[in-house]
């Protein structure tokens, strides 16, 4: 029998202060009996010869200093996997709350993980196809890559994610990802959005799904994405699944890592955030990834909505600085009634480059793309001029890019809810925008590419 | 390592990668540490009375108070040797891959794996003989490492004396190829591999100034900022913004002998795409592959974070090593900013004093320490030069440039690449702004770049900056009022602006056609850009309006200039001739033709029956219309600033509106 300490010393926000301990290790879960005789879980933060420090996931209230039982379980958190896990419903601890019982585990993992050696990783390089131009053509999305969303609120990120999720397909290969989904902080509502749109594809057979909702205690949103991605990491690198993770919202969990930092009496760095939240976050992302030798994979799609749509906040800020880029949604596009409202300018994948071209997509993506880059900017610098001066104002060339710009919006960017466009479509698509320029402008395309694709 | 009495204590307090620890007595600051039972590699960073603070290398939890620590006696230090070329490694120098062979696919803790491979034998070959008298750092003799690299054995600091014995032969590193006999008689056994401590900077004769510039084949640093061969460079940047694409760019191609790169904090697939490319890509100076003179650090942003920070002092130490040989080494760090955030959680954990930001007070210092360690110095032991060269990128918050470790970086570093994120999102690539940038290693380096490249390398170049001043003021000009309202000769500096921007500075990494361009190259490349602007104000001095030459030919010929290859650079001759062909042809046709428009005017005018004005009465009219043009434009200006403030202003309404409706 594991010994029961009732020396609580003291409550501070989620924290506990425990004291007269002994043989305690750091990051060791406990389990707190409250005079109600409710239980509930912590973990360790810090651990000094006789104290302990606790953070308590579904927080403190109704907890007291001196008939609060605590006994500590002597390992960190681990979650119990199978394959069954597929087509399951649980909370955001990892407890079952579909009504299938609990998992038979295969085995149980510390869901921390440990860091993928980078002498391990293998390269990620195969395209997928979200059948969304602006994502495809312009900021290509990988097997193995974390490209987040950026959005803001009251913005169709949503609708976005879903899509990918529904029509994400390799070249010429079936329905073979794995979705798992880890809401944290987010509405019943939002949540109810992504299962019945699950339901009706039949992707939830293969979803995993992971949900801390916003009436949920906040400090468990911070186990709620590691879980998950113990989850994918068990069926992409020990069953060779092909897992899609998407994760919304980063912000609410960023926020409740600020709640714990700012209970500790931590020095806050930028606007409050710990200091090191860069590597708390890193932790999370750079669980993507694929591995040499392995057949499985993990795509990261996190969701987050940057406060004030500001880009520098640290939450998106320091989130770009982690993952392979950024898609970014636009509050300016979604007023002009664009869907997908994506701002192509400031959006990227890095790793693009590598996953397109002959053989993965097409020999002149790279190309097409880049043109429609430059004419975009070109056409948005120009509409700015023209905001100013009057349409008047333009030289004819400025005219033409100004209303390419435009043009580009409402048709290339702008598509169908339930549309995927292949790949082939969204390169011909280009070409056929590009002819509203002079030829001379179009610099970034060879002529031989002009020739052949240009009809 | 050391023979000295190994000191045993206990762990009171553990918190994330800092551990406490009583009954370690005598420890000394940065001593190495094995830290509870499964023996997790730490560093002492704080003697308090008998309260021992460690940082510890590696992950933590399971840790638990009463657990034992052991003091090694050593401060934390590297392993200096054949075989580190080409290595990966953490940030406590141990060898990735063979830590995957040990640990599979993630990385597990308490991993003891020497960093040098002991067992190998390395065919060494004497340079000295018995009784030849020496001193830190004489070359012993040398180990052909890889097909480029001879890696020089030295006398390791603090020894010297006469030969005893020494012979070539084929030698483990832990093996003594040599003895040395002291002054005082004592005998010391040389080996291949020696040790170091990190942060110590490893001792060297004179440092002088660098005069040799780092070519690294990118047209708007070697050109428009270089760094010189034993200079600093910091590149900072937001996110995107093509910090890491440069930073590998000059790990590809820069002439040095030796790149060591770090990867400190941040992603994984970044270290495999080096990983993966290095082996594969020819370095253009020896035509090996680049793996054979690179060595990566890789301790991403997942890795523990106090290997991290020390990931920065592995790195310089090993860079250090290789320049006492004599070779000219380039230090690549990505990124530094992740090495200030150890800092600053390490000093958080140990409730160390903030200063800004959060940052621990001695930042300014560990900064310019670091840049210190970079430089051209005379070598010990012989008459040898090397140079460690120090590049280093920094990632403000939200790209903000008045964050602490971009301060306290530009303070000690001589150049400058300001990345700016509208330039990346445009995608002008390398988004290097030409106006914000600078290098203070311009003067330095004249001399080299008039003798080795043109004689009037610099004149150009500093004309083309000048343009490109000029551009900007023009631009604001432009943005109020139209390009109409501009003079020809203006217009011209727009028009040639651009070319410098469009076709020079705009350099695509991943097209292998040119991803280098040699500097003789970039030389022609501008050359030709400035001739062109040269041609064309001539032009329009003589009359000429700028929308009246046309010459396409010769602009798609010179944006195209960058695919001309190498070994072709007459090629650039016969652009050149071009260039002022088609430009006084075309100007020819053109002025026929407005010179009839002028004499018409001129008729009316009624000054003179001749066909054209002597040359000074038409500078008057000239300026006369100048200037009023100018009034005209002023007075456009001020109305359209109004305008350009009432957009703002609905802008801003329409903003507030619509946050207030999401919200
Ligand atoms: N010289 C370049 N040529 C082409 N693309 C570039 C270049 N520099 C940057 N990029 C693009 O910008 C992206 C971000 O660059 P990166 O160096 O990773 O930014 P940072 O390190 O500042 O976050 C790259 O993935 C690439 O697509
Ligand atoms: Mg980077």
């Amino acid at each position: 029998m594991r010994q029961e300490y009732l020396t609580v010393k003291s409550i501070s926000g989620p924290l506990f202060y425990v004291q007269k301990t002994k043989d305690i290790s750091y990051g060791e879960i406990a389990q707190i009996k409250l005079p109600s005789e409710e239980l509930r879980l912590g973990q360790v933060l810090e651990v000094n010869k006789d104290v302990v420090l606790l953070q308590l996931f579904a927080g403190t209230s109704g907890a007291n200093l001196n008939n609060s039982r605590v006994k500590f379980l002597g390992e960190g958190l681990k979650l119990p996997v199978s394959e069954d896990i597929q087509g399951r419903i649980f909370d955001g601890m990892g407890n079952p709350i579909d009504d299938a019982g609990q998992v038979i585990a295969d085995k149980k993992l510390d869901i921390d993980g440990r860091p993928i050696n980078p002498y391990s990783r293998s390269y990620p390089e195969e395209f997928i196809q979200t059948g969304i131009s602006a994502i495809d053509a312009m900021n290509t999305l990988v097997r193995g890559q974390k490209l987040p969303i950026f959005s803001g609120s009251g913005l169709p990120h949503n609708r976005i994610a879903a899509q990918i999720a529904r029509q994400a397909k390799v070249k010429g290969g079936k329905d073979d990802f794995c979705v798992i989904f880890a809401a944290m902080g987010i509405t019943f509502e939002e949540a109810q959005y992504f299962i019945s749109d699950f339901r009706k594809t039949g992707a939830i057979e293969r979803a995993v799904l992971y949900l801390n909702l916003a009436d949920d205690p906040a400090i468990e949103r911070l186990a709620t994405p590691k879980i998950a991605l113990t989850a994918a990491e068990y069926l992409a690198f020990e069953k060779d699944y092909h897992v899609v993770v998407i994760m919304t919202n980063m912000t609410n969990y960023a926020e409740a890592l600020r709640e714990v930092s700012a209970a500790r009496k931590e020095i806050p760095g930028r606007r409050g955030y710990p200091g090191y939240m860069y590597t708390d976050l890193a932790t999370i992302y750079e669980r993507a990834g694929k591995i040499k030798g392995k057949k499985g994979s993990i795509t990261q799609i996190p969701i987050l909505t940057m406060p004030n749509d500001d880009k520098t906040h640290p939450i998106p800020d320091l989130t770009g600085y982690i993952t392979e880029g950024q898609i970014i949604v636009s509050r300016e596009l979604e007023h002009n009634g664009i869907y997908p409202p994506v701002d192509v300018l400031p959006s990227l994948s890095r790793l693009k480059q590598k996953g397109i071209g002959e053989g993965k997509t097409r020999e002149d993506h790279s190309a097409v793309t880049s043109q429609l880059f430059a004419a975009y900017a070109k056409g948005k610098q120009a509409k700015e001029l023209a905001v100013i001066l009057g349409e008047a104002a333009l030289s004819d060339v400025d005219k033409k890019f100004s209303a390419f710009a435009d043009k580009y919006e409402k048709e290339y960017v702008s598509q169908e809810e339930y549309e995927g466009r292949s790949i082939e479509e969204s390169l011909d698509l280009a070409w056929e925008l590009l002819k509203m320029l002079p030829k001379e402008e179009l610099k970034r395309v060879k002529e031989e590419q002009i020739k052949k694709y240009m009809k | 390592m050391s023979s000295k009495k190994q000191e045993k204590g206990a762990i009171t307090r553990i918190a994330g990668p800092v551990v406490g620890a009583t009954g370690l007595k005598g420890v000394k600051m940065n001593e190495v540490v094995r830290v509870g039972k499964e023996r997790l590699i730490g560093e002492v960073v704080e003697l308090n009375e008998d309260n021992v603070s460690i940082q510890v290398y590696e992950e933590t939890a399971g840790i638990k108070p009463g657990e034992p620590v052991e003091a090694l006696g050593e401060p934390l230090s590297v392993s200096l040797g054949p075989g580190v070329i080409g290595s990966i490694y953490d940030g406590i120098q141990r060898p990735l891959d063979l830590v995957k062979e040990e640990t599979g696919d993630f990385i597990s803790r308490g991993v003891d794996i020497p960093a040098l491979d002991v067992d190998k034998k390395w065919e060494f070959s004497s340079e000295i003989k018995k009784g030849d008298k020496v001193s830190t750092g004489t070359i012993v003799g040398a180990v052909p490492e890889t097909v480029i690299i001879k890696h020089k054995v030295m006398v390791p600091p603090g020894i010297s004396g006469r030969v005893e014995k020494i012979s070539s032969g084929k030698y483990t590193v832990e093996d003594e190829i040599a003895v040395i006999k002291d002054d005082s008689g004592k005998k010391h056994s040389i080996k291949m591999a020696q040790r170091w401590p990190v942060r110590k900077k490893r001792p060297y004769g004179k440092k002088s100034p660098p005069e040799e510039p780092l070519i690294s084949g990118q047209r708007v640093i070697d050109t428009f900022f270089p760094i010189a061969k034993g200079g600093t460079a910091s590149i900072p940047g937001p996110f995107g913004s093509g910090k890491t694409v440069v930073q590998q760019q000059l790990a590809k191609w820069a002439d040095a002998d030796i790149i060591i790169y770090i990867g400190c904090g941040e992603r994984g697939n970044e270290m495999t795409d080096v990983l993966t490319e290095f082996p594969e890509l020819e370095d253009p100076h020896t035509g090996e592959p680049l793996m054979k003179r690179t060595v990566l650090i890789a301790n991403t942003s997942n890795m523990p974070v106090a290997a991290r920070e020390a990931s920065i002092y592995t790195g310089t130490t090993i860079a250090e090593y290789f320049r006492d040989m004599g070779y000219k080494v380039a230090l690549m760090a990505d990124s530094t900013s992740r090495w200030a955030e150890a800092l600053r959680e390490m000093s958080g954990r140990l409730e160390e004093m903030p200063g800004e930001e959060g940052y621990p007070a001695y930042l300014a210092s560990r900064v310019a320490e670091f840049y210190e360690r970079g430089g051209r110095v005379k070598c010990l032991g012989g008459n040898r030069e090397g140079s460690l060269s120090i590049i280093g990128a920094v990632s403000p918050p939200g790209g903000d440039l008045s964050d602490p470790m971009v301060k306290n970086t530009l303070r000690v570093v001589k150049v400058f690449w300001a990345l700016d994120d509208d330039l990346a999102s445009q995608r002008h690539f390398p988004a290097i702004h030409w106006l914000r940038s600078y290098s203070l290693y311009k003067d330095n380096i004249k001399d080299y770049m008039e003798k080795e490249i043109a004689d009037n390398f610099m004149e150009i170049r500093d004309a083309a900056v000048s343009l490109l001043q000029k551009e900007e003021s023009l631009e604001e000009i432009v943005r109020l009022v139209g390009v109409e309202s501009l003079s020809s000769a203006d217009r011209q500096v727009l028009d040639s602006a651009k070319m410098i921007r469009e076709d020079f500075f705009q350099q695509h990494a991943f097209d292998p056609a040119e991803t280098f361009t040699p500097i003789k190259q970039q030389y022609r490349m501008l050359n030709s850009i400035m001739l062109f602007y040269d041609k064309m104000i001539k032009e329009i001095e003589k009359g000429t309006d700028f929308e009246d030459v046309s010459v396409e030919g010769v602009r798609e010929k010179i944006a195209k200039m960058k695919y001309i290859e190498a070994e072709n650079l007459k090629e650039f001759d016969k652009l050149d001739e071009e260039i002022k062909k088609e430009i006084t042809k075309s100007a020819g046709e053109n002025t026929q033709k407005s010179g009839k428009d002028k004499e018409v005017k001129e008729e009316t005018t009624k000054k003179s029956g001749k066909k054209s004005k002597p040359k000074e009465e038409t500078k008057k009219i000239e300026d006369l219309e100048k200037e009023k043009r100018q009034k005209k434009v002023t007075d456009k200006i001020k109305k359209k600033k109004k305008n350009v403030d009432k957009v703002k202003e609905a802008e801003e309404n329409s903003d507030s509106k619509t946050g207030n409706k999401k919200s």
